[in-house]
């Protein structure tokens, strides 16, 4: 069946259906009128009428245009678009986890908190930290508590003028916002030409600004999919300067049991539950962005921390130089459960495998597509790898957006585009672990078939997409002049 | 597009026109370019002071959301308000109607330190 756009409800409205046929009723009617002021009332609510199996085929027909890692490959760079294994959802629907009520007592929520203790001690071994708050509700929370934390540490002993973050050139966009909105300024390092902290910028920025750089923000791998191979110095060198050094793990799936930001020198880090654990990522939501530290910051942590004692778990909230509470109850527990399900079902010794899979087929993908596209950075890699088709652009008029769109018409999601920033026309690249080597192969097969259209039959890529429900949007116009909700003369 | 000749650049791809004391400002063709179709931009309120570097305004693309710096010191004392129903004239006549704002210039050694126009095509 050939998939079409779904009118919306309104459009499909016909007067006076309805989905149920009430009863009369068995009770004097009262006026509205009587009961309301009039300025309260109006005289049209324009709702659409259907039926019910109206409405049920409207939802799954959009059900259907929807693209997700359970119809396809999701190769969206940065992101770790892996697979949702089934198991984690059976657990999370079991009725004692998900009915549990969130102002329950302690002592009535013990396998919940069980649930949570384990969860802080089994991130904090993974991360090489020495305790984590799970609270934070996405990564960039987890960006901004972490460098809350930073900044307490830093009041607490005398050193409050300590202003400025630094942050690289190949960061993740949230870090110098999560950053500024902590009340920061940042400053950028550049990147050297193998894609990686430019050590000598570095020096000179501690130089200059000695007595006031609160901490460095860095993900490892960056985001250009490198290690960043000088991170024991980098970690030294800030700590010389009196700062502390944060890690975006969003970029943990390149490292997942095999080796530890707490290891490099990191003093505080986040997860992404939501990619590198496999919980549900995007539009399911919520997220989840559990924060590691070292000791050092462990008065500071946010209320309540989960704690085990001779009587069971508890919620501690006796915490005097704790800066407060950033989530209401504790955290998104039904995705830390999901997280710890996917943990326990690989278990200490198979965790590796995540990271070596995921880390073999990025590299599979450079490899096979090096001679198609040109690498940015071309070495091994970890998780991700990153194109750039600079060279399509100047010599084909075929931009990476003109790439993207027309992978769409082979059935693959689109990679991510345009980002990290440093490389123009970028093509970011992460397949995960999740995905065989046949799929792999089809994604390659249909990326060379893209390049050589671009050398003997440009057009059919700057017109993509061709086979899906819509074609390529104006997404000029809609960005200029956007018409945000519906209305009667729409119809 | 040919770059005209009687403008100057700055390194972050703000070009100027002085005529006498007041310099006319935009972004190049090239920025633009890089962009792509721009959907909005943010500029100043005319009488702001401005030191050059400082952040001028914004400017978002269907790509990106960029900032702009001026130049030049001064006071802003024209700003385009063509741009506002019309962003897409940056991308169209990036070096004509899509100019941007008008600063009277307190420093007029600023203009020593942009690009000339040969200078700034061999750049970028």
């Amino acid at each position: 069946m050939k998939l079409t756009i779904e009118p919306l409800l309104f459009e499909l409205s016909k007067p006076g259906r309805s989905g149920v046929e009430l009863p009369a009723c068995d009770v004097p009617v009262l006026s509205i009128s009587d009961l309301l002021p009039s300025e309260g009332l109006r005289s049209t609510l324009p709702l659409p009428e259907l039926s019910e199996p109206e409405v049920i085929r409207h939802y799954t027909h959009l059900s259907q245009l929807n693209y997700s890692t359970d119809s396809g490959f999701y190769p969206l760079g940065s992101c770790t678009m892996k697979y949702n294994p089934k198991l984690n959802e059976e657990v999370a629907r079991l009725p004692g986890f998900a009915r549990v009520h969130p102002d329950l007592p302690d002592t009535a929520a013990q396998g919940t908190l069980e649930v949570l203790y384990s969860m802080q001690e089994i991130l904090a071994e993974i991360g090489g930290m020495d305790t984590v708050s799970l609270q934070p509700a996405a990564g960039a929370h987890g960006e901004l508590l972490g460098l809350m934390l930073i900044k307490a540490y830093h009041d607490d002993h005398g050193q409050g003028q300590r202003c400025l973050v630094l942050v690289p050139e190949a960061a993740h966009g949230t870090n110098p916002a999560s950053a500024a909105r902590c009340g920061y300024t940042t400053v950028t390092i550049k990147s050297d030409g193998r894609g990686r902290v430019d050590m000598a910028h570095l020096r000179t920025l501690l130089t200059e600004n000695q007595e006031n750089v609160a901490g460095l923000m860095l993900t490892n791998p960056n985001t250009l999919g490198l290690f960043e191979d000088d991170i024991a110095e980098i970690c030294a060198m800030i700590h010389t300067a009196g700062g502390l050094v944060y890690c975006d793990g969003a970029n943990m799936n390149a490292l997942v049991g095999r080796a530890r930001p707490g290891d490099m020198g990191f003093d505080v880090m986040h997860f992404n539950l939501h990619k590198t654990f496999s919980s549900p990522h995007g539009g399911g939501g919520p997220g989840s962005g559990p924060v590691g530290i070292k000791s050092i910051l462990e008065p500071y942590l946010p209320v309540p921390q989960v704690v085990k004692t001779d009587g069971g778990y508890r919620r501690d909230y006796d915490r005097p130089k704790s800066i407060g509470r950033i989530h209401g109850y504790y955290g998104s527990f039904l995705c830390i459960l999901r997280a710890y399900a996917y943990i326990l079902y690989y278990g200490r010794e198979r965790l590796a495998n995540i990271a070596e899979n995921a880390v073999l087929n990025a590299n599979y993908i450079r490899v096979q597509l090096q001679n198609s596209f040109d690498v940015a950075y071309n070495e091994l890699c970890m998780h991700e790898c990153v194109f750039t088709a600079k060279r399509q652009q100047r010599e084909r008029g075929v931009r990476a957006l003109d790439i993207a769109k027309r992978l769409m018409d082979f059935g693959f999601h689109p990679p991510t585009i345009y980002f990290p920033l440093l490389v123009p026309e970028a093509l970011m690249i992460e397949p995960t672990e999740t995905e065989s080597m046949e799929t792999l192969d089809s994604f390659i097969s249909a990326m060379r078939q893209i390049a050589s259209e671009i050398e003997t039959d440009p057009a059919i890529v700057l017109s993509a997409p061709h086979e899906t429900v819509v074609h390529k949007l104006d997404e000029a116009t809609a960005a200029r002049k956007p018409v945000l909700r519906w209305r009667e003369q729409h119809k | 597009m040919p770059t005209p000749i009687d403008l100057n650049f700055s390194s972050t791809h703000e070009w100027c026109r002085i005529d006498a004391n007041i310099a006319t400002v935009g972004i190049s063709d090239h920025a633009q370019g890089e962009l792509g179709d721009v959907a909005l931009t943010l500029l100043p309120e005319v009488g702001r002071m401005l030191q050059r570097g400082d952040k001028l305004g914004e400017i978002e693309s269907i790509k990106a959301v960029s900032d702009l710096y001026a130049p030049v010191s001064g006071e802003v004392v024209a700003v385009n308000e063509a741009l506002d129903d019309a962003p897409e004239l940056v991308n169209d006549d990036p070096y004509g109607k899509g100019w941007m704002v008008k600063i009277k210039m307190t420093q007029p050694a600023d203009a020593e330190t942009l690009l000339d126009s040969a200078a700034y095509e061999a750049t970028f």
